[in-house]
């Protein structure tokens, strides 16, 4: 053919919801193209319809238009080419951490050996550093060891691309800062295709090899997709005095605001990233 | 710890005490027929200290009474759980099914057990059977709405788990909606647990079974009603024990 094809296609993607009579259009003309092996990451503010385009991509909801592939092949119901993180935890807290891998395991390779199974799930376990807590339930866990299950649970099944919904979104400051090295660390060992969705541009900038604004919604849509030209590993302190870095943000964040409605003055609490969990960082 | 004690021990105590006082006191002076508390131990002193005692068919110890009726209950019980844990989880799962079955349970749902038996008897034309029905019929529908309600409380992260990982129908069933639903299912469990035992008097009394019900009933024809309230003290214990070790077992699977 000459040329290979892109893992992933999106093309003018559109949804809405309708609730009570009235319509509410969350998605807008969806372009996207992601390549083999790369790491994309989406940044929106929170409400803009992130989760909507997850969850297309995850194949549990349908778009009214356009077309969405992976590998050539429409996307239409979920599939195990696909490994999930949601952001909400989404354990099941009567398994223990062994369990929770080990139904993925079971579930994506059936004709496996049974031993063969439980060294594949704790495998990963152990690539998330998790070995201490295996036969723990989530409920012993804190919030960043529940996301690193979940991260296992989806990399076990070996997917063609790992679709992480705003994995960090609920964890405080420090944790989340642990875990994005942690994260940037496996999924460049595992090398996967990935696409992270994010309110948190800094997470995008340190994680990602190009980075795609989400216009604000309603009828939000991508906006142009800037490549993360910074060398790997990226350091999370010398980041800040690189001059990639600085500029990638500006450029992301002057595309995020102008996409805002007109407004004279902005609310605070519609502010790009979460504030500072500290004292939830201090309990922990 | 010296609050506890009091709070504990001594204040249930203080209410008991109190019962009593007021039950001497409408025996001794309103009620003349009433059996005072002294009558009523020395005359079922015997059932007491003799509890698995058979002396006949209706005349037996109070523990042996009430032993056939907790087998009668288990029986009736165990046909609730069978038959109300599949009703509610399909009403859990499907609107259509909903639709269709909601109104006929609500309506047979009070219907009390006074009413099911005669038409248990006409079903089954003996009375061990007969009773086992009318236990099912009314102790089922707690289980019924909770396992239902159970069901519909699963969280969506748990069904997207669920598709996302394209578990099969029965593995959706067994690896994620019953689990999800178990605690709400062990509170209808216990629910139709405390039916079931009310429900036994009831049918003990219609048929004359020997337990702790048919006990009661013969006993008040047989005018010996100091028995009748040995057997309340009987059915009131045992009825609390029940409900007591229930919570003990959801509040475990509560905790998983």
């Amino acid at each position: 053919m000459g040329f290979t094809m892109p893992l992933v296609e999106l093309h003018g993607v559109n949804k809405s919801y309708h609730s009570a009579g009235k319509t509410l259009r969350v998605l807008k003309d969806i372009e996207l193209t992601i390549e083999e092996g790369e790491f994309v990451a989406i940044v929106g503010y929170s409400g803009s319809g992130k989760t909507t385009l997850m969850s297309l991509l995850a194949g549990l909801i349908r778009a009214d238009s356009g077309t969405l592939a992976l590998r050539g092949q429409p996307i239409t119901a979920p599939g195990r080419d696909r490994g999930v993180v949601f952001q909400n935890y989404s354990l099941l807290p009567w398994l223990t951490v062994l369990e929770n891998v080990r139904l993925a395991v079971d579930q994506v390779y059936p004709d496996w050996a049974k031993q063969k199974r439980e060294e594949q799930s704790r495998f990963w376990i152990q690539k998330v550093n998790l070995t201490d807590a295996m036969d723990k339930r989530p409920a012993q866990l804190s919030g960043g060891m529940r996301q690193r299950v979940s991260v296992a649970r989806a990399l076990a099944m070996d997917p063609d691309l790992l679709l992480l919904d705003e994995p960090l979104g609920a964890l405080d400051a420090l944790t989340r800062a642990v875990l994005q090295d942690e994260f940037g660390r496996i999924c460049q060992e595992a090398k996967k295709t990935v696409l992270l969705i994010t309110n948190d541009v800094d997470e995008g900038i340190l994680l990602a090899d190009r980075i795609i604004p989400l216009s604000a919604g309603p009828a939000a849509t991508l906006g142009p997709s800037i490549a993360v030209d910074i060398q790997r590993p990226r350091d999370r302190k010398g980041l800040n005095r690189d001059s990639n870095f600085a500029r990638i943000r500006a450029e992301v964040f002057s595309y995020l605001r102008g996409s805002r409605p007109k407004r004279p003055l902005a609310p605070r609490h519609e502010a790009l990233t979460e504030p500072l969990g500290l004292e939830a960082a201090l309990e922990a | 710890m010296r609050y506890r004690l009091i709070s504990q021990m001594l204040l249930p105590l203080v209410g008991i005490l109190a019962v009593i006082a007021l039950w001497a006191l409408v025996s001794s002076t309103l009620v003349p027929t009433l059996p005072s508390p002294l009558k009523t131990w020395q005359v079922s002193r015997l059932y007491l200290v003799q509890p698995w005692e058979k002396r006949g068919e209706l005349d037996q110890g109070i523990l042996r009474f009430t032993w056939y009726s907790l087998l009668r209950v288990a029986k009736g019980y165990t046909l609730a759980l069978a038959v109300g844990i599949p009703i509610g989880l399909m009403l859990g799962l499907s609107k259509r099914f909903t639709q269709a079955f909601d109104p006929i349970i609500q309506i047979l749902r009070p219907v009390s057990p006074l009413a099911w038996l005669p038409l248990g008897l006409v079903l089954f034309q003996k009375p061990e059977p007969a009773g086992t029905f009318t236990i099912a019929m009314c102790s089922m529908w707690p289980t019924v709405m909770n396992t239902a309600l159970g069901v519909r409380s699963v969280p969506q992260d748990y069904i997207n788990v669920a598709k996302v990982l394209q578990l099969s129908p029965s593995r959706t069933m067994l690896k994620i909606l019953i689990p999800a639903a178990l605690p709400y299912m062990f509170t209808g469990f216990r629910l139709s647990l405390g039916i079931a035992w009310l429900v036994i008097v009831a049918a003990e009394m219609l048929t004359g079974a020997p337990g702790v019900g048919g006990f009661l009933w013969q006993e008040y024809n047989a005018l010996i009603y100091e028995h009748i309230i040995l057997c309340i003290i009987a059915i009131g214990l045992v009825g609390f024990a029940l409900d007591r070790l229930m919570g003990l077992v959801e509040r475990r699977f509560k905790a998983a």
